[in-house]
């Protein structure tokens, strides 16, 4: 019953004990395992263990394929990628089919991507939550975690092979929508007399600037990008798949929503200032359809706005996951 | 050898663990017993690093887990909860865990064979039965050929084939050189398999002992005798000089003497005796007995006191705490009751 009695430190000599008489051990079947039979392993057993097998310094580099090899052998990436590019070059086409014609349509050319990538983006959403989430959910975080234990290594890992394949598959999404329209809409005529039309003219016909390829291509893409990057962040504070993804959808959509219903004089600065930092905007702005007021945004200020914010939200995820228990 | 030192693990006002100090050898399984809520797999977790003790600390081969670069390599550890995501196949699970620590691929291809997972290898582990589940954290421990290897509860909802292979490779690695630490609530299970063993109850060390001397300390042999006479019987065997005790069915149990000299003495005295049988308290029975103070969750119909001596007074306890432990995995907690009972004879 005591305690003390029972315990008594380190022995010396229990190296190699007997088997216990009251349970006789069943010494099974030597060598079952293929693979563990090499001389090699056959080490006496006071000296301890060494593999055979050759040990790599690790660096970031084997976390990042690592996290490659992770985020293309589930399901979901397959599916919100997929998604993704179905709705913006689809919808994106539907768009260029209803607005062609030799008539101005009263935009930029290259302005219809806009509206697959609003919803395209909620994709991205997803994928930059469940990047995270998905580990938490099904217990791999502890795996993950006990396979490398510098966090922030995984953590960074993370960020960066989503970043890549988010920017380069909603950019490559968004360059085929963007060249769907360039094709199908160009020869848009001025109407006779107007002036101050928004978009690029070049002798009486509609065509995009180069600013405005380099938005609707790479601007677009870099900031669905850091969209997901802001919710793998949220992803990472929150640990749970639905309440991060609910968040960021409220995030990206509320300021607008909440704006429409802010009608009378006393709200019309917050109004104002809700439509021009909503992250819809900000998207809206790189297609040079602003819905702010100010109708020369480019979109990229408020796209370094959103990368500083991310940035804030992946040192603050970096904080606590190092602190939490897992 | 993972070594720990006054290892404390409190969630807000409940501790864990307790100040624990033991360390964990080469060359031998080591079993970690307690009962359940005991802070078994906290301990674990604060092992590899997921959490973080509240005071004291662990070291593997001398360093701390989270300053590894390839953990993999010094230890391989089977969590009780499934650490595996359900829609990723068994290889490329393995394969992500072999990259980050910088283990060649066709050791993936290896170890799945070693565990016996090669047909499924291309398969999502969501439809893998427990038993496959379990061996597919096996592979994932073995990936990295480590010294060290931990498991949390390993035999858990495994059949009996299953079972015999766990323990048969826990007892190979050891032989390797390798430590082995091993997590457990049953006694039994870790009789057959553990050579050294680390008792805790509500985070605390209770034995830290060899399984050798953990039998010879704990385990009590008596010899029980029925008989119609018990009255007369008990003089008789006063008189012989051994001391009877009144068992709670009213057979009589004697410490100290065999079998063979009680049965000879009740010949020349023509007492009757309807059973002579020696008996051996199981070793749940002895783990239950160093428990019984820590039991996390106490069921409170205990029997009346048994006419016993002091040891078996104390041991009334811990058999039906353990029997009516909820949250124990079905069939093992019942199992624990039944087999004391049989020890104590009632």
């Amino acid at each position: 019953m005591s305690t003390q009695q029972q315990y008594e430190g380190p022995l010396p000599g229990h190296q190699a004990p007997p088997a216990p008489p009251a349970a006789p051990a069943p010494h099974g079947p030597q060598g079952g395992w293929p693979g563990q039979q090499n001389a090699g392993h056959q080490a006496p057993a006071a000296g301890g263990y060494t593999s055979p097998i050759p040990m790599a310094r690790t660096h970031l580099g084997h976390a990042l394929v690592s996290e490659w090899t992770k985020i293309r052998s589930v399901r979901s990436t397959m599916w919100t990628l997929g998604v993704m590019f179905a709705l913006v070059v689809g919808i994106g086409l539907l768009t260029a089919v209803g607005l062609s014609g030799d008539s101005y349509t009263g935009m930029p050319l290259l302005s219809g991507g806009l509206f697959g990538l609003m919803l395209g983006q909620i994709c991205v959403i997803t994928l930059g939550v469940l990047v995270i989430t998905s580990e938490y959910g099904t217990g791999m975080i502890r795996t993950t975690l006990t396979a490398c234990p510098r966090r922030g290594r995984v953590l960074l890992a993370k960020a960066v092979v989503f970043f890549v394949l988010a920017f380069v598959m909603t950019t490559l999404a968004c360059s085929l929508t963007a060249l769907v329209h360039s094709t199908m809409l160009s020869g848009q005529e001025a109407p006779a007399g107007a002036s101050g039309m928004p978009g690029t003219w070049e002798d009486g016909t509609l065509v995009a600037s180069g600013g405005e390829w380099f938005g609707a291509t790479v601007g677009a893409g870099l900031y669905v990008a850091l969209l997901g990057l802001l919710s793998l962040a949220i992803g990472a504070l929150l640990r749970h798949s639905a309440g991060a993804i609910t968040l960021m959808l409220g995030v990206v959509l509320l300021p607008l929503v909440m704006a429409l219903f802010m009608a009378g004089e006393a709200l019309a600065t917050v109004r104002e200032k809700l439509i021009e930092f909503s992250p819809l905007n900000g998207l809206a702005s790189l297609y040079r359809i602003p819905m702010a007021e100010d109708q020369d945004a480019t979109g990229w200020p408020l796209l370094g706005g959103l990368a500083c914010v991310t940035l804030v939200f992946l040192v603050l995820a970096y904080t606590l996951l190092n602190k939490r228990d897992v | 050898m993972i070594e720990l030192r006054e290892l404390t693990k409190r969630y807000g006002e409940k501790t864990a663990v307790d100040g624990l100090t033991f360390s964990v050898r080469p060359g031998v399984v080591t079993g970690f017993l307690g009962p359940n809520g005991a802070g078994k797999s906290t301990t674990m977790r604060l092992m590899i690093g997921l959490d973080s003790p509240t005071h004291g600390d662990v070291r593997i081969d001398g360093e701390h887990y989270d300053r590894m670069r390839e953990p993999l390599h010094s230890i391989g550890a089977l969590l009780e909860a499934k650490g595996v995501h359900g829609g990723r196949t068994a290889y490329n699970h393995l394969l992500c865990m072999a990259q980050s620590n910088g283990i060649p691929e066709r050791r993936v291809g290896e170890v799945l064979e070693m565990v016996g997972l090669q047909d499924v290898a291309r398969k999502r582990p969501k439809g893998f039965s427990l038993g496959m589940g379990q061996r597919l954290g096996i592979a994932g421990a073995l990936l990295g050929d480590p010294r060290i290897l931990m498991f949390d509860e390993p035999v858990n909802g495994l059949d009996p084939e299953g079972i015999h292979w766990i323990r048969t490779l826990m007892q190979h690695l050891a032989r390797e050189g390798r430590t082995v630490f091993v997590s457990s609530h049953l006694m039994s299970e870790m009789a057959q398999t553990a050579q050294h063993l680390i008792v805790i109850g509500q985070g605390r060390l209770l034995a830290d002992t060899s399984m050798n001397q953990f039998i010879a300390e704990n385990s009590r042999t008596y010899v029980r005798l029925r008989t119609p006479e018990p009255e007369r019987a008990r003089d008789v065997l006063l008189e012989a000089g051994h001391r009877p005790v009144t068992a709670e069915d009213g057979s009589l149990e004697v410490e100290g003497a065999r079998a063979a000299t009680l049965g000879e003495l009740a010949a020349e005295r023509r007492l009757v005796l309807h059973e002579l049988s020696e008996q051996r308290a199981s070793l749940e029975e002895a783990f239950m007995r160093l428990t019984a103070g820590s039991v996390e969750y106490h069921a409170h119909d205990l029997p009346e006191g048994s006419a016993g001596g002091p040891g078996e007074a104390a041991s009334g306890e811990p058999g039906e705490a353990a029997s009516g432990e909820p949250g124990a995995a079905g069939a093992p907690a019942p199992a624990w009751g039944e087999n004391w009972r049989k020890g104590q004879g009632r």
